[in-house]
């Protein structure tokens, strides 16, 4: 029989000391990439199709600052890739940002909205954004627009779909208390519904920068003649995979510093809510 | 003129998934005077709860009328604070801003609001609390900040709806003799509904007890023990006899009915 003082997990055990603290989520990337570079120069494969993280960070090193040209016509120019798909995400997502809010809580709001609005949206959302790549360069060409148009798809429903729900799910009581102290209707929605549906809003904000990324790179591939898109399917036609390699690592780089930009903002607008997190205070 | 008047009302709810109606409450009439502590008193489901929805404006009567100050209550207003069973605050406000919540709906200044705020703060003591969240405060604190917030409105009833139903027995006590102050202090009307008899008999000068559904008012007893209230004095447990042979004739008469 096992009694109940037995269920305790043996906490000491897991607890790693100072020193350690913080350094426990560097060891599996850094067990992965040691185990990358010992398989890559095991020579199992040929270098050209599967270049060891040195020469990853080689050509990242050479396409950021420009040291030997070993990237070609793109040494140095990284930042003026970085910025390019920057550009179009913060674009493309600003306005699906805006319009997405907008809509959903009108949404959310109004049956009028409801009844009108949602059924032509939702039958739009499942059409996947790539989809629409064709008609986006016959009507936009190729340059920034249609990758903002792009980014701006993939970016309003996540958006969209969160706000209805912030609003729709506003605890009802929380309505009736401020109907109890005279707020209008205009009152309501901006004093009492907006702040309350603002953690779902966010949560929305953040699915959506993270498509932002994936859209605006898809974009560059097919309809942008630059940004970090661009030169990684030019270089997979150069079969430059070390440069395809450092593309994808700069993307993933962007893509998680937006979404801690975001979780900034996110955890200054909602102080409120930081102690009520199951971890608590540290969570 | 009472300060509440309740005259033939009823409520009917329709259960459209069992396609029939629910009478919950049934020809309500009574008058509440002004300065007077109501407590509803009657079991989970009589309908008190509703009553007190009715006279808030959240619900409309079937038929029948509600009228506050002699005005006929169609939808929520400032003129009736209520206090709900759950503290109800607004989680991204401050205590002093949740307080003042009305003055900012009348678009009054910051500065005005907090010193008007801050009288109802001490009232309600909580001082040094002012700038805390909802989200750092026991619950007991969040039904202080819960009952200012009503009373900062100046209303001219203030409805309560269980409202320490969800504190502990220590904080309970605490609660109800510093509600009863502050009746005392600031000569309001009070509706408070609870299914608690002890309850009851230490705020009530007047109980109301209703029968279980449909909701009829059962008897009005009036109940002016002097404050502070001795709960083992044998004038409680009189009253107290008197209210708890009420209820059980009510259960015998449905046990036999069933």
């Amino acid at each position: 029989m096992t009694s109940v003082t037995d269920v305790s997990p043996a906490r000491p055990a897991f607890r790693l000391t100072r020193a350690f603290q913080g350094l426990e989520r560097l060891v599996v990337p850094a067990l992965l990439i040691a185990g990358w570079e010992a398989f890559a120069r095991s020579g199992m494969l040929p270098p050209a199709l599967l270049p060891a993280p040195s020469a990853v960070l080689h050509a990242l090193g050479d396409w950021v600052f420009g040291f030997d040209e070993t990237t070609q016509t793109y040494s140095g120019h990284w930042l003026r890739d970085a910025l390019a798909s920057a550009f179009r995400v913060f674009g493309g997502f600003a306005l699906a940002s805006l319009l997405g809010i907008l809509a959903g809580v009108a949404i959310g709001w109004s049956r009028l909205f409801e009844k009108t609005l949602e059924p032509t949206l939702q039958m739009l959302r499942p059409i996947p954004p790539v989809s629409w790549i064709p008609l986006a360069i016959i009507w936009f060409g190729i340059a920034d627009k249609p990758a903002v148009f792009l980014v701006f798809l993939g970016a309003f429903f996540p958006v969209l779909m969160n706000s209805i729900h912030g609003v729709k799910t506003v605890d009802h009581n929380l309505v009736r208390a401020g109907a109890m102290m005279g707020a209008n209707s205009r009152q309501m929605l901006t004093d009492i519904v907006l702040p309350a549906a603002l953690p779902s809003i966010f949560a929305g904000l953040r699915i959506a920068v993270g498509s932002a990324w994936m859209l605006t790179v898809t974009a560059e591939m097919v309809a942008v003649k630059s940004g970090l898109g661009y030169v990684l399917w030019d270089s997979y036609y150069f079969l430059r995979y070390d440069i395809v390699l450092a593309a994808m690592i700069s993307i993933g780089l962007l893509g998680y510093l937006s979404d801690l930009g975001l979780k900034a903002i996110m955890a200054r607008t909602l102080r409120w809510q930081q102690t009520t997190t199951v971890q608590g205070r540290a969570g | 003129m009472a300060a509440i008047e309740l005259r033939n009302i009823v409520k009917m709810f329709s259960d459209k998934r069992r396609g029939r109606d629910l009478l919950t409450l049934d020809n309500i009439n009574l008058d509440i005077e002004s300065n007077d502590f109501v407590c509803l008193l009657g079991p989970s489901g009589c309908g008190k709860s509703t009553l007190l929805n009715i006279i808030a404006g959240f619900e409309q009567a079937t038929s029948g009328r509600a009228l506050v100050d002699g005005k006929q209550v169609e939808r929520p207003g400032s003129d009736r604070g209520v206090v709900f069973q759950q503290p109800t605050l607004m989680p991204w406000l401050t205590a002093i801003d949740n307080i003042a919540f009305h003055l900012k709906l009348k678009g009054v200044a910051k500065a005005e609001r907090h010193d008007r705020a801050m009288e109802f703060i001490d009232l309600v003591g909580l001082r040094g609390f002012e700038h805390h969240h909802p989200s750092e405060m026991s619950g007991g604190m969040n039904q202080r900040v819960g009952i200012a917030r009503a009373l900062l409105m100046n209303p001219s009833v203030i409805l309560m709806d269980e409202p320490f139903a969800a504190l502990d027995a220590q904080t309970k006590l605490e609660m109800q003799e510093e509600l009863v102050a502050i009746w005392q202090k600031r000569r309001c009307t009070i509706v408070f509904v609870t299914h608690s008899v002890d309850e009851a008999l230490v705020l009530g000068n007047k109980i109301v007890v209703m029968t279980r559904r449909p909701g009829r008012i059962r008897e009005a007893v009036t109940f002016d023990l002097p404050r502070p209230r001795d709960i083992t004095s044998p004038e409680f447990n009189d009253a107290k006899r008197h209210i708890l042979a009420l209820i059980r004739e009510e259960s015998t008469r449905l046990a036999q009915a069933s």
